[in-house]
């Protein structure tokens, strides 16, 4: 449905976006992962009309998109600011998209109605949005964004600026939202968490390249590229080259993972911590090492194993509570499914 | 004005908790209070209350046979001045003003609009290039125009070259517009400036992603949102231009045009002070209105 090819944009000697290519579809929830700063607002920007590339195209049901005026495309964006016009009440903003489109009072009317229910919002309707909290402030923008039914809504970081717990409740709610309007959503975000919750497929971008797309589980269990494996979820990355077991890890001895690469070739073997079997120091193991630190999070602790021949320790997590404290002597096991080798 | 009174609104707490703890930190405060705010409160009320109350008290006041002023109550000042004669030179200079700061809006907007789309850099050139014409001697500058505009002057001999003119330029209604304008517009632009700068650039952005031309997002948030700029510098260019002697003096032709002159030829040359006392209250009711409605806007937005 939106047909991004070879998209570029530098600002002056920076790289905002270096060839981006990416398809997306329609009722799609679409995900942009990537750390501050990768051209992921750049890119939303382009395709709401406020920035156009240096080079590269962009269609909309096989339409040109980049040639057409801001204010002409079926495309909505929610600001990562909110953007709500401070002169205007919450009915207002929300009525002004549709206002533009020279609908009938009554109709706008229902609509906007319609669409603070959703949201949760019918008490707000008459209040200005300096009076509301943050989280209002949000479903504020977001009403404004889906009540035009844009083909395409765009979210800008649309979670950020909220606590924990109200932030889980929205992830949810713009879930809802999304299998109710059917519209196609890409929201864009720095938060792995975040993105594999909400997206039905993730582009995670690196320094204006696309590194990866991929849906959630695939991209947390096979990640294709080193930038990949280290910043979706934790992971315990070890260099060196292929070989038909796995790894011939340097200075470790062979690893275990599955390959499909040429025997030799430069890699790193990516391990998830749960995946990461801690035993005692007479059993058996891949790796030995001293348990560095132990940290309870609740729901599962965190162990840290220094291992010889390896600069940064071995992070291991293993549900609930443990009872490895620091100083013990262990050894660290894992199935060869589970180590995922990627090309250096 | 806003900022006036908002630190106003705080100060006041404040001094109340500063006296709570007895007489002496009560009494040092009050005095510290009068070291600083008493050069000023002298100022304000040697040079301007006191004065502003003797011109009041004229008003109601005849004048005497050979100038000066006689104390005999008299209600014959306000009856005069609703003569045609002088209620037509202060309607007229409502509309003298009125149509300067009209023209220094139209001017001004895209001007000061201009200015905050550029370059950092670029922003303090254009605005030191704005406020550069203060540095000259007003009366330089008018006179100035005389050059530029007189039978002789630059411009109708430049026409005159290419077979045009002489026209006659000077002394109507027109230059006393075109120099209301020229002298006050800096003071129209900087405070539209300040408006527009101070304009979240994604508020227009959310406006056409919403769907609306550029025509219609300045109409519905550009300029509600810099009214209070509109407002405020609407008042800096109409309140010198309404009162002013000078402009209307120079490139007017010296007639008695605008309710300045006329305040001014009452004290100088006609020398009748209470009559002169009354023009500058009717004068100063009209200004007082326009700040009223200016608080009154500023509040709301
Ligand atoms: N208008 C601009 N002028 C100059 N540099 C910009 C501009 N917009 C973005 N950049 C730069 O482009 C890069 C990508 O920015 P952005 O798309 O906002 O990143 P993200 O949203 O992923 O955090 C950053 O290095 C940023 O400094
Ligand atoms: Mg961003």
């Amino acid at each position: 449905m939106l047909q991004i090819t070879g998209v570029s944009r530098r600002f002056g000697d920076v790289t905002a976006l270096a060839d981006v290519s990416l398809e997306i579809r329609q009722g799609e929830f679409f995900a942009l992962l990537g750390p501050s700063g990768c051209g992921k607002t750049t890119l939303l920007r382009i395709l709401a009309g406020f920035e156009s590339p240096d080079s590269g195209t962009v269609t909309l049901d096989g339409a040109d998109l980049l040639g057409q005026a801001a204010h002409r495309r079926p495309v909505n964006l929610m600001f990562q600011s909110y953007a709500l016009f401070p002169h205007m009440t919450v009915a207002k903003n929300v009525a002004y998209g549709l206002e533009r489109e020279r609908l009938s009072k009554a109709e706008i009317r229902d609509r906007v109605g319609e669409v603070l229910a959703k949201v949760g919002l019918e008490q707000m309707a008459g209040r200005r949005p300096q009076q509301l909290s943050g989280g209002q402030r949000q479903r504020v923008a977001l009403a404004r964004a889906i009540v035009k039914r844009p083909r395409l809504l765009l979210l800008d970081e649309p979670l950020s600026a909220l606590d924990k717990k109200v932030r889980a409740e929205m992830q949810l709610e713009l879930k809802r939202l999304q299998h109710e309007v059917g519209i196609t959503f890409v929201v864009v975000t720095h938060d792995q968490e975040e993105a594999m919750s909400l997206a039905d497929r993730i582009a995670v971008f690196n320094a204006g390249r696309v590194e990866q797309v991929d849906e959630p589980v695939a991209l947390y269990e096979r990640p294709r590229t080193p930038f990949t494996a280290g910043f979706v979820g934790a992971s315990n990355l070890f260099a060196g080259r292929a070989c038909s077991a796995g790894l011939a890890a340097d200075g470790l001895g062979v690893l275990p993972g599955v390959s499909d690469l040429p025997d030799g070739t430069p890699a790193l073997l990516a391990v998830r911590p749960e995946r990461l079997r801690l035993d005692g120091e007479q059993g058996q193991g891949v790796l030995r090492g001293e348990v560095a630190d132990v940290s309870f999070y609740g729901g599962v602790s965190h162990v840290s194993v220094a291992v010889p021949g390896r600069a940064e320790p071995v992070l291991v997590a293993t549900p609930g509570a443990t009872q490895v404290r620091a100083g013990t002597r262990v050894a660290l096991s894992w199935a060869p499914g589970d180590g995922a080798l990627v090309p250096q | 004005m806003t900022r006036s009174t908002v630190s106003g609104a705080t100060a006041a707490p404040r001094s109340r908790r500063s006296r709570a703890p007895g007489r002496t930190a009560a009494g040092r405060s009050a005095v510290g209070r009068l070291v600083f705010l008493g050069p000023g409160l002298a100022y304000l009320i040697v040079l301007l209350l006191v004065p502003l109350a003797l011109v009041l008290s004229y008003t109601i006041f005849r004048r005497g046979r050979f100038g000066g002023v006689v104390y005999e109550a008299t209600g014959e000042n306000f009856t005069r001045l609703l003569d045609p004669l002088y209620l037509d030179v202060i309607v007229g200079s409502l509309k003298l003003a009125s149509i300067a700061t009209v023209i220094a809006l139209l001017v001004g907007y895209p001007t000061a609009y201009l200015i905050a789309q550029l370059p950092r850099k670029w922003k303090t050139i254009a605005l030191v290039a704005i406020v550069l014409p203060f540095w000259t001697n007003f009366l330089v500058r008018i006179y100035a125009w005389i050059v530029l505009l007189s039978g002789p002057g630059l411009v109708n001999s430049t026409l005159g070259d290419l077979g045009l003119g002489p026209f006659e330029f000077l002394y109507n209604q027109g230059t006393i517009v075109t120099g209301l304008v020229y002298s006050y517009l800096p003071l129209m632009v900087l405070p539209l400036y300040a408006a527009i700068e101070k304009l979240d650039p994604q508020l227009r952005e959310a406006s056409a992603n919403l769907g609306a031309r550029p025509a219609r997002t300045f109409v519905s948030v550009t300029l509600p949102l810099t009214l209070p700029g509109v407002v405020t510098g609407c008042l800096f260019v109409f309140v010198p231009s309404f009162g002013n002697f000078i402009i209307p003096e120079l490139l007017g032709g010296g007639r008695s045009i605008m309710v300045g002159n006329l305040i001014r030829d009452q004290f100088l040359k006609a020398r009748d002070w209470p009559f002169g006392s009354t023009l500058a209250l009717a004068l100063l009711a009209v200004l007082v209105v326009l700040l009223l409605l200016q608080a009154w806007s500023a509040r709301r937005a």
